[in-house]
This record gives structure tokens, sequence and C-alpha cells, in this order.
């Protein structure tokens, strides 16, 4: 090559700090102290919002100790209400567990794990009310968890089988549940994002009180969808919390190649006009209290919020997925912010509210209430010991009400 | 030598328009580029320059005219040193050139511009439907009074009868509200509806359709509007994977009533990326309805319900037929079903199959067959999803021979799936293979003649029903 093209325009492709075979490396992480940063006034603009979204809302420090402005915020949680958050945190992972040992029995065809990020759906859900509504990713069933979804219908789901409220329509994990704030989950990454604007805007229109949160991964910020969803929302300033729950992977693409040369995903959202905070996504109490600050200010009408959960994605990203094919295999006991659950565990045994004792009992309980639905859902069918759904199931839903054409297939069918 | 100026073209389709204001006098002096008059579109308003340097010799159409047709003359331009007989020989026609008292002639003819400016746009009948009385299945009773409308402004009333009818219908788009519609199809509605109802979004289909199903899911009733639809292939995920699938997906909790309407296929002279008809595309998807009128009065009836049904509606509209003028019931709630054909003219010797603007070569041709003993039955689809097989299956039993003509690409057509049909249902019945009559295999030309090879032809309607008749 000569001189000259050296000192000519190059490009730069994003890598990871470390591939498989080398050394889990986060060394480049700037991760500031808990308790840093103060409580902004709910009215905060997208640029006053600069050092939430470049810094980081911290509370649990390595201590497990609450600390800071924020703490203070989150202060008045009973003991009981963060072992319900406990709960419903593990809750999350035994059924991951469950339903990821059941797709390697062959029981259901596909199934993706959120380990590592329950802190965040199971603290944000704690926060809405009745009639507000998630436009979640594949990935958020902790919310559904926290929302009191019966285990039977989140497994029947997953079994496409008569528990299944779907119906057998839809693939699993793909979970829709209106009663429970949960939007159908959509498998074109990013749809939901946009839609999540609109139904905000629907919000404010018949000013029902409600809000709406978007979901997306950091992947999927690279879709049409993540700024389209950021424009609109900024434009029109509906009722609307856009979350980003960047857990460094997408599938095998290292998270920089969605981020390209911004700072953080939250700092991007504030160069459209929506101010942004950037959260520890694994402190329990830290989503607990930015989710209150959140809802807080979407629903008093100061407009959009758009939050960056950060964390990391533990589990593959699906069951079709092998993370030792990109990246090393002792990357999440390297990650920084620890484990949500265990922090959580070492706060409330700071507090003196909990102990290693009650937390293997509870553990066990948990994993006993799973397996005990599990088996009775199971016992209406898997994918191998298949009951087939009603035929005429099929014809359903494809519009509001059956056409002429659709009752004559189902004639046909004879059912 | 004087030069007469020409009411300008703003646009290829653009037949007529109103002189909104001369910004020179007789007398003046004009250097080329200077702004002579603004002139008003449905459309547009716009500046008219002058080309040529010289003096406005006579004006010969006030300013305030309307309906003044694209090439008539609307003013004389003198070279330097010519005086205004001259514009008299050059506005006045041959005939009268001879005329002794030239430079009285001349005065009154610019005093009375309404002499020479055309008649009113609504006053005429211009390409006005075929005979109604033909009509077998009429929409509206017997004895209904009707009144002349354009498509454009049947297309607006739908849209405003349906937002005054309920709160939860709101129309949102490019260019809706301050603009008054890129095809000035929502004039008048941010006026009466105000911001809130009629919304002016980012240039961003993907992004507008988004929220607007958010909407839709969200319990209200939006009608998004796109300057075409060849834009909305931006939106198509969130058209097809959200609008469509997410009621059959959800198990029926969360369903979509929401109309993405705006104008289809071919203009004129819009290219390969503005022309594309997009009726089979959607007419393919399992819980989209599609609607693609014709006239007046269905494009009304239809935009109706379409907005009052709970499922996404596709509602293709056309440019050109925009400014046609139809037989419109004067009712007050009038709707026309989804799934309904009409008949337009009844025969016994041949089905002519059409929709949309495909309907004008359908009609016209059988005009022409008529005028050879051909009588051919013509129908217009109206909705092709839910699609009206029977009245098809019916016809095609009476003429056993059936014509499709619609202007989109010949692979997986309406006009196919119709043949399809018809194999399947009237085998027995059938005395000719099916033609379908379409528009040609390949990305919509500019030129303005291979833009017309392009396009489904009349002549070729007429070849097709001769081969299936035999004559």
């Amino acid at each position: 090559m000569s001189e000259k093209q050296q000192d000519g325009p190059r490009l730069t492709f994003p890598h990871p700090p470390a591939r498989p075979g080398e050394r889990a490396d986060f060394s480049s992480l700037d991760i500031p102290e808990a308790g840093a940063l103060d409580v902004p006034p709910p009215e905060i603009d997208s640029i006053a919002s600069r050092p939430y979204a470049n810094g980081m809302i911290r509370v649990l420090n390595d201590a497990g100790e609450a600390v800071g402005p924020w703490a203070d915020y989150v202060g008045q949680v009973s003991d009981e209400a963060l072992l319900d958050g406990m709960r419903d945190m593990m809750r999350t992972r035994a059924i991951d567990t469950r339903m990821l040992n059941a797709q390697r029995q062959g029981k259901t065809s596909f199934y993706l794990q959120c380990t590592g990020e329950e802190a965040i759906g199971v603290g944000f859900q704690r926060q809405l009310q009745a009639g507000d509504m998630n436009f979640p990713t594949y990935r958020q069933q902790s919310l559904l968890v926290a929302a009191g979804y019966p285990l039977e219908a989140l497994m029947g789901q997953i079994y496409s089988n008569d528990f299944d409220p779907l119906q057998g329509r839809q693939l699993p994990i793909m979970h829709s549940a209106r009663d429970y704030g949960y939007f159908s989950v959509s498998g074109n990454l990013g749809t939901q994002y946009v839609q999540a604007v609109g139904w905000a805007m629907a919000n404010a229109l018949t000013r029902n009180g409600q809000i709406a949160a978007g979901w997306i991964g950091d992947g999927a910020t690279a879709s049409n969808d993540y700024h389209s969803g950021l424009l609109t929302a900024s434009t029109y300033r509906p009722p609307v919390i856009l979350n980003i729950v960047n857990n460094q992977w997408a599938i095998s693409t290292y998270t920089g190649e969605a981020l390209g040369g911004a700072r953080t995903y939250a700092s991007r959202a504030r160069g459209y006009g929506i101010p942004a905070l950037r959260v520890d996504g694994n402190d329990y109490l830290a989503v607990l209290g930015v989710a209150k600050w959140a809802v807080a200010r979407v629903r008093a009408g100061h407009g959009p919020v758009a939050i960056e959960w950060f964390t990391y994605r533990v589990a593959a990203h699906s069951t079709s997925d092998d993370p030792s094919a990109y990246r090393p295999k002792d990357e999440a006991r390297s990650w920084p912010l620890g484990d949500p659950i265990e922090r959580l565990k070492t706060h409330l045994i700071a507090r003196g509210a909990w102990s290693e004792e009650r937390h293997a009992q509870t553990e066990a309980q948990i994993t006993d209430e799973v397996r005990t639905v599990q088996k009775e859902v199971e016992s209406h069918g898997t994918l191998v010991d298949p009951q087939p759904m009603s035929s005429a199931s099929i014809l359903k839903g494809v519009y509001a009400e059956m056409p002429p054409h659709l009752i004559r297939q189902r004639q046909d069918m004879g059912v | 030598m004087a030069t007469e100026i020409l009411m300008p073209a703003l646009s290829p389709t653009m037949e007529e328009g109103t002189l909104a204001k001369w910004l020179v006098k007789e007398g003046d002096e004009v250097a080329s580029g200077d702004i002579l008059a603004e002139i008003e579109t449905d459309k547009a308003t716009m500046e008219f320059e002058a080309v040529d340097e010289g003096v406005v010799g006579k004006i010969l159409v006030a300013e305030g005219t309307e309906g003044v047709k694209v090439n008539t003359p609307i003013a004389v331009l003198l070279e330097e040193g010519e005086d205004a007989s001259a514009a008299e020989a050059a506005s006045k026609p041959a005939e009268t050139q001879e005329d002794e008292d030239g430079t009285k002639a001349a005065t009154e003819s610019a005093s009375k511009p309404e002499a020479k400016a055309p008649a009113k746009a609504k006053s005429e009948k211009a390409k006005s439907e075929p005979d109604a009385g033909a009509i077998p299945e009429p929409d509206w009773p017997e004895g209904t009074e009707l009144k002349s409308q354009t498509v454009r402004e049947c297309l607006r009333d739908a849209m405003a009868e349906e937002m005054r009818r309920s709160e939860g219908v709101f129309l949102m788009g490019e260019e809706v509200a301050e603009y008054q519609g890129a095809y000035k199809i929502s004039q008048g509605l941010l006026d009466e509806f105000g911001a809130k109802r009629v919304i002016d979004t980012p240039i961003t289909e993907h992004g507008f359709a988004g929220i607007a199903v958010g909407a839709a899911f969200g319990g209200l009733n939006p009608i998004v509007e796109f300057m075409t639809f060849n834009f909305a292939m931006q939106a198509i995920d969130q058209i097809i994977n959200s609008a469509a699938k997410t009621l059959y997906m959800s198990g029926g909790q969360m369903g979509c009533p929401i109309v993405f309407r705006g104008p289809n296929g071919a203009a004129a002279r819009v290219g390969a990326q503005h022309s594309q008809d997009y009726a089979a595309w959607y007419a393919q998807i399992p819980g989209l309805k599609v609607a693609m009128p014709y006239s007046a009065s269905d494009a009304k009836g239809l935009l109706k319900s379409a907005i009052r049904d709970p499922n996404p509606v596709i509602f293709l509209e056309n440019e050109i037929l925009y400014g046609k003028s139809f037989d419109v019931p004067v009712l007050d709630d009038y709707t026309v079903p989804f799934g309904k054909a009409r008949i337009w003219r009844e025969g016994g010797d041949v089905t002519i199959v059409s929709f949309g603007i495909g309907m004008t070569y359908a009609l016209e041709a059988a005009g022409r067959l008529a005028e050879d003993g051909i009588e051919a039955e013509v129908i217009d689809l109206r909705t092709l999803r839910p699609l009206d097989y029977d009245t098809v299956i019916a016809s095609v039993k009476k003429t056993n021979r059936c014509v499709t003509v619609e202007e989109g690409w010949p692979v997986s057509s309406i006009g196919n799936h119709l043949s399809a049909t018809l194999m399947e249902r009237a085998f027995d019945y059938l005395d000719a293979p099916v033609i379908n009559c379409m528009g040609k295999d390949v990305p919509m030309p500019y030129a303005a003649n291979l833009e017309k090879h392009a396009l489904v032809t009349t002549d070729e309607v007429v070849e097709a029903v001769r081969q299936v008749t035999y004559r």
C-alpha cells in the first residue's frame, strides 16, 4: 500500500473487547460510582439530561448498600415490596431454566431466556398502573411475571396447547396479554417501538390517563422503527417511555455495531430532543427509582423520556444460538455490574430482611411451584406428546368477523 | 410578431385551473422570467413566468376566472414596436381578422373575458359517467336526487362525514393539514376538525404508519394518507406484519381498525417509482381488506364503509380519476358494502371484469364493441378483498366468455386469480380461454409514447373481446 493510501480515509469495524479463547475484558467500560447522580426535575429537557444520558444511575454499591439521592427517592419501599420483586425475578429465572430444558427435550420448538436482565422488567412493571401498555420485545417476560400473568397461560403459550390463550397461532415466547399490559410481541424487531408512540398518542387524544412503554434491544436500535419512534415521540410528545435494553449482544453482533460513534444509546435519544437517562439495569433499586420517576414524568404530561438499561445477556440469544462461537465462555462472570438477584439479595441481607437460608428456601419453593404448573400444563400436550388444537382455531381472528369464505372453509373442514 | 400566452399545465395531469391573479397589466413591458400571473389548480397555487420578452398587448382571460383549460390563450405578448392591433390579430380567429374596426373588437374582447373563458368546471359534464340507466342494480333507491361530484370531493366528504360521526376518526399523513393534501383530498378538514385530528407528519411513511397502527391498537380509527402508495413500500412491514396479522397473532385480543389510503397506479409521466399498481399485492394478504373504487359515488360509499370497518383497509385511489365527475346520490349517509361488485352495463356476449381506472378502458371498449353488435357485460369489482366472485361467475355462466382489465403487471395479477377461479368454478361454461388485459411486464418508462405502450389500452380490450368471441 502506498503512503498516500495510508493517509486517506479509513473505515472502522467495531469489535468486541474479547472473542472466544481470549480473556473477557470489560476494563474499557466506564462504570460510575453508585449514588453519583442526583434526581432531575420531572420536566427536564433533553439538553439538561446530558449528565444522566452519559453517566449511569446506580443505587446499590458493591457492599449492597443503597446510596445517594436515588436511594432517598425510592427510600420508602418496604422490605416486603422488595421481597416481592426478588421472588418475581427468581420466578422468571426458574421459568426460563425449565422452559430451556423443555426445549432441549423437544417439548417445544423454541425459547428465549432473559437471564441477567430480570430486574428491568420486574422493577419497571411495579410502577405501572392498570391500562398502561408495554410494547415488549421477546425478552421481556419479566414484565409479564411481575404483572401476575398466570403461569398456566405463560407456559401454555410455549407449549401451544389448550392452555394457550393465543390458540396455537403464535411462536413460543411471543406472548400477548392485553389485560396484563403486555402487547402482542412482534417477531419483526422494532415494529412495536413506534406503535408504542402511536398508542400513547391515542392515550393523550382520549385523555384516558394511561401511558405506553416501548421496548427495544440495543441491536434493533439500528432499525427504522427505532429512529421513527424517537422522532415522532419528539415531535408529538405523547406519554411514552422509550426503553432501550442494552445487553451488549444482538445474537453475535457486538453492541458497538449499532452504537456507532455515539457515546451511549441514551445520548442518541437526546439528539432527537428527548431527555434520556442511562441506568444500571442489574440494580433493582435503580430500576424501581428510575421507572417511578419516568412514569410520573410522562403521566404528568411532561413528554416522552428514553431510558437505556445497561445490562448483560447472560444466556444464549435463543435456543437456536451458541454464544461460545462469538464471545468468551466466562464473559458473563466478568460483567462488572454483577447479577441482579445476587445484588438484591446482598442488599436485603444487609438490611436485615433476608438471609441465605431464606433465599435457598424461597428458591426451592419457587422451583416447586413452577414445576407443579409445568407438569399440569405439559399434561395437556407438548411437541413430544402433541394434543392438537381445535382446527377451528386456524380460521378465527383473521378478521374481526369471520367472512363467508372462511366460514365455508370451516364447514369444509368439518369443524 | 405578437405571440399568444397559453394557460400553462403545471403538472402532467392538470386539465384546467383558475387564473387567480394577474401580476402585469396591459402595456407593461416584461422580460423573460418575470412573473405574469398566479395560477391555481386543485393541487397547488403556482406563479407563471414569462418565457419571452415583450409588452403585454392584451389580457384575454380576466383574473378570478375558474376552469380555464390548459393551452387556452390567456394573453397576447407584443414585440417591441408592435401596437395593439397586432394583439388583435393574434388573438382573433382568422375570419374576424378582416374586421375593419379591429381596435374596437379588441377592446370588447378584453372587457368580456367570459366570452373567451371556458365554462366553470362544475357546470361541465366533462367525461361524465357512462349511461347510468344501464345499471341493473343501482346502489341507491330510484328517484334519489343526484348531483355531479368529482372523486376528489367525494373522498373528502366521506372523511368529513365519518369524522363528524365519530371522535375517534382522524387523518394523518404528509401535507394533509396545512397544505390540504398533496392532491387536495383533505381540503377544508383542518379548518373543521383542527390540528388534533388532521395531523401533518414528518416524512417517514414507516414512522407514521407505525404510530397510526399503534393508535388503532389503542382504540382510535386512523386514516393514513400516503402521498402515493409507491411510498407505502417503506411502511409495508407495519401494514402487513403488524396491522394485518396482530388480531390473529394475539388470539383476537388486539385488532387494528385503520384505513390506509392514497393514489395508486400510474398517473402521467411520473416514471417507474411513482406509477405502480398495488392491487394484487395487498389483495393477497389475509387480514387486510382492499377497495379500489372507480366512480365518485363508490369512492364515497366505500371509504365510509372502510372507516367504520374494524379491520385494516387498503383504499387504492387513482390520481387521474380524482378530477372526474360522476353522479352521486344526495343522501345523509351513503355507504357501499365491501364484497359487492357493480354491473355497469349488461350484455350477453362477453363479460369484461375490471376495477379502478381499468374501468375506463373496459367501458370505452364496451361502447366501441356495441357499435359492432357485440354486447359486453361490464363488471366493476370495487373491492378486491373481499371479492365478489358470485357476480363474476353468474355473468360468465350467461356470456361464456371473460376478459379482465387492470393496469398492474401480468404475473400473479387479479386477472390471473379470476382466471383460475373461473376455471375451477365455471369451467364447463367457458367457450374460450379467459384473457387478462394487463400493463406490460416492465417498470413504467417516462417518455410519453413509451408510457402509453406500457399501459393497458382500450384497443387491447377490444381485441381481446374479439378473440374470445371469435369475431
